[in-house]
């Protein structure tokens, strides 16, 4: 018997005695259970962080979200236009410092590809109260296909430092009942965007 | 030669001149920028609790980047230069190799350092610890952490080659004790760690001069490699601090030498595929490499942590035995010494790392829970767990002994010193427990007003959120005052504490 700090003698490759060896093999097979749920959960999750991923140049994504606003703009809110776009099409985020552009309304039950970057610098898109997070990467569209399953008044908020004026950056976004009607201005033109799946 | 050698009184160890310096000068810088962290951790703290919101915005994040610099990575790594230092020479009765070079090194670390402290403190590099490109910091900033990391790199090296000299000059017979092997491992994991840095760093470097372009997706993915991986040099170091403590401690035995061994061998080949965990929700990556990476390929990385939570536990229990204390299931463990800081340290490390930390940190690394997870108040919830609680305060534990093992030193306010464990280890379970709560409400982390006063659009978390940021501050509070208390013993020691008596000269 000897410490940790004592130089082990002559062979220390032994077998491994009935307790420990047991521990092992317990902790061994938690692991394997733990390593079986990751893609097990990743194929039959509902809820998945992978999307459609493909690269962007900030300049390009910052002109796919203006003509996405231009489209659908129907209002504006504290200088953020408010855009509501058709059910099934592709809709953008923007994160810049230190805002998130547009204000989006969006229709319970219908789906979106919903299409996150960033303008300058990271940013993290965190969806409150919901509390579901994304990281934005500039340079990368994160292509997420959601489907609102709940009507209400939602916040963007950024979680990832982005400057001296990141806490003050906080978006909205509206989800509709399916009966409501379309807010006045709306304008039904065709998807837009989507070449870059 | 001889003449450069002492015999320590306690252990019967030979310890170089050089080595006992170094130990003792790393050390101090290590606790002179844990106090700069601690003191920005205070004012944080103060500031995240909206009660008090105390700092401006602009200098909560400048302190934030001064809190993580200064904790994460200058504080720990001087710290773990020492223990390269203990593990090699001292623990192998050897001279240091190049003691030269290894005083060049130091400065290096310390000359890095300041340009870093610097660069912080004047509003350089408000970009905290990450810096995520393409925030950018003064060239200055990267230049400094280059610094500090070719001097640790040389440090690694020079631990290297003491094991080299150790052998050659047969200073120690039968196979390197498992805490060398242990420091050995984090020694190695460090090299892949610069690695990366070096990867990531000097490019950075360059674009903040205007020369070249880093892509920010690319950034985080080498930038973590760094990241992550140097967060497994603290488990390896901590884990081998953990068998230094019981030893010292309690006499604690090695169960079986190969399974501690192999466990140890696991944290290094698993250990590259760390950063997938930071990036579980980030755009630019493939769910396949995220999940085989996160998982560090079936585990086995945490599956190390787990048999090294079971051996160390038992080597103390069969340590107790071996000293008399047979009766029951039990009798080990009641009358442990308690009141030894480096015991109760020891064993609040690893219950606080294992069970807040681990668990935390494992169900996180999970595609649907880091969705909910990601960058809230749940991630600094768990590396307080992990870093601080775990890491730090075995590192304090082993301060006790180093005091008068290394600066030959009496520990001073003995009575403060045995409760200073106690308090830091509650204080940090309280403060990283609530972090995570509030985590889970999607409180975000580094964020200067979750009241949003100035913000377009107003949001309002549910009213327990406010009840677990005020226990977030209390248990913050509590864990300061612990390592005020450490701080104090520590300086007071070294400066101005009773000598033990003169020793016998090898
Ligand atoms: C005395 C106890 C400590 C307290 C009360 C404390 C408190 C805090 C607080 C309030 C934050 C900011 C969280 C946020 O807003 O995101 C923070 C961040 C952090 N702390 Fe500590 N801390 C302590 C000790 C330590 C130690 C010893 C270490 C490392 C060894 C450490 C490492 C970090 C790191 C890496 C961050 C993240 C910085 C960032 O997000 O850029 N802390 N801490
Ligand atoms: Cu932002
Ligand atoms: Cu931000």
């Amino acid at each position: 018997m000897h410490t940790g700090i004592q130089s082990p003698q002559g062979v220390w490759w032994k077998p491994v005695r009935g307790g420990e060896k047991l521990w092992v093999g317990i902790a061994f097979a938690w692991c394997l259970v733990l390593f079986a749920m990751m893609p097990l959960w990743h194929l039959r999750g509902g809820q998945n962080p992978s999307g459609i991923r493909s690269k962007v140049d900030p300049q390009a994504f910052m002109a796919r979200t203006q003509e996405f606003i231009r489209t659908y703009q129907v209002g504006t809110e504290n200088g953020i236009p408010v855009v509501e776009p058709p059910p099934g099409s592709d809709i953008y985020l923007m994160g810049m410092m230190w805002s998130w552009q547009p204000v989006l309304r969006l229709r319970k039950g219908a789906q979106y590809t919903l299409h996150l970057s960033s303008f300058d610098v990271n940013h993290g898109f965190s969806l409150l109260p919901f509390n579901i997070n994304f990281q934005v990467v500039p340079g990368y569209d994160y292509g997420l296909r959601i489907t609102p399953t709940e009507a209400g008044d939602f916040r963007i908020v950024c979680n990832e430092f982005c400057g001296i004026g990141h806490h003050l950056m906080i978006g909205r976004v509206i989800v509709v009942d399916e009966s409501e009607p379309a807010a006045a201005g709306a304008s039904s033109g065709a998807a837009i965007g989507g070449g870059n799946l | 030669m001889s003449a450069d050698f002492r015999t320590c009184p306690t252990t019967g160890l030979k310890v170089h001149a050089q080595a006992d310096r170094l130990i003792k000068a790393n050390a101090v810088v290590g606790v002179v920028a844990l106090l700069i962290g601690g003191i920005a951790a205070l004012l944080l703290l103060l500031t995240r609790w909206q009660v008090v919101h105390l700092l401006p915005a602009d200098w909560f994040y400048r302190l934030l980047t001064v809190h993580g610099m200064n904790m994460l990575i200058f504080f720990i790594l001087f710290f773990e230069m020492a223990i390269l230092y203990f593990a090699s020479a001292v623990l192998l009765n050897s001279r240091v190799a190049a003691p030269r070079l290894a005083w060049f090194s130091f400065w290096l670390m310390v000359a890095g350092a300041l340009v870093v402290e610097w660069t912080m403190f004047t509003g350089r590099a408000d970009v905290l610890f990450t810096s995520y490109v393409p925030l950018r910091a003064t060239p200055w900033f990267y230049l400094g952490v280059i610094l500090f990391a070719v001097g640790a790199l040389l440090v690694v090296a020079i631990f290297f080659a003491t094991l080299i000299v150790a052998k050659k000059e047969r200073t120690y017979t039968g196979s390197i004790p498992l805490v060398t092997f242990g420091a050995a491992t984090a020694a190695i994991i460090a090299v892949i760690t610069l690695g990366h840095g070096a990867a990531i760093y000097i490019p950075t470097f360059l674009w903040s001069l205007g020369i070249g372009n880093v892509d920010a997706q690319i950034y985080r993915l080498v930038w973590w490699g760094l990241g992550h991986s140097s967060q497994q040099i603290n488990v390896a170091a901590m884990v081998a601090v953990w068998y230094l403590l019981g030893a010292l401690t309690v006499g604690s035995v090695v169960i079986n030498e190969k399974i501690s061994r192999i466990a140890f061998t696991l944290y290094v080949l698993f250990i590259s595929m760390a950063a997938a965990h930071h990036l579980l929700v980030d755009p630019g990556l493939p769910p396949t490499w995220k999940v085989w990476n996160t998982s560090y390929a079936m585990y086995l990385a945490v599956l190390a942590s787990m048999i090294h939570g079971f051996t160390v536990p038992a080597g103390i229990e069969l340590g107790q035995r071996l000293r008399g204390y047979t009766k029951g299931l039990f009798e080990w463990l009641r009358r442990a010494p308690w009141g030894d800081p480096g015991f109760s340290a020891l064993i609040f490390s690893i219950i606080i790392f294992g069970f807040v930390g681990g668990i935390t940190g494992v169900t996180f690394g999970t595609e649907q829970i880091n969705i909910i997870a990601h960058n809230t108040l749940r991630v600094p919830g768990h590396f307080h767990a992990t870093v601080v609680a775990g890491t730090t305060l075995a590192f304090m534990g082993l301060t006790y002994y180093v005091i008068p093992l290394i600066f030959r030193k009496k520990v001073a306010f003995w009575p403060l010193a045995r409760i200073q464990p106690y308090l830091f280890a509650a204080g940090m379970l309280i403060f990283s427990v609530a972090m995570t709560f509030a985590g889970t409400f999607g409180v975000p982390r580094r964020h200067y007003d979750i009241s949003f006063a100035q913000a377009p659009f107003d949001f309002q978390f549910s009213p327990a959120v406010d009840l677990v940021m005020t226990a977030m501050a209390i248990g913050g509070l509590l864990a300061i005052t612990g390592g005020a208390i450490y701080i104090a013993i520590t300086v007071w020691s070294v400066f101005f504490g009773k000598p033990l008596e003169a020793e016998v000269k090898a």
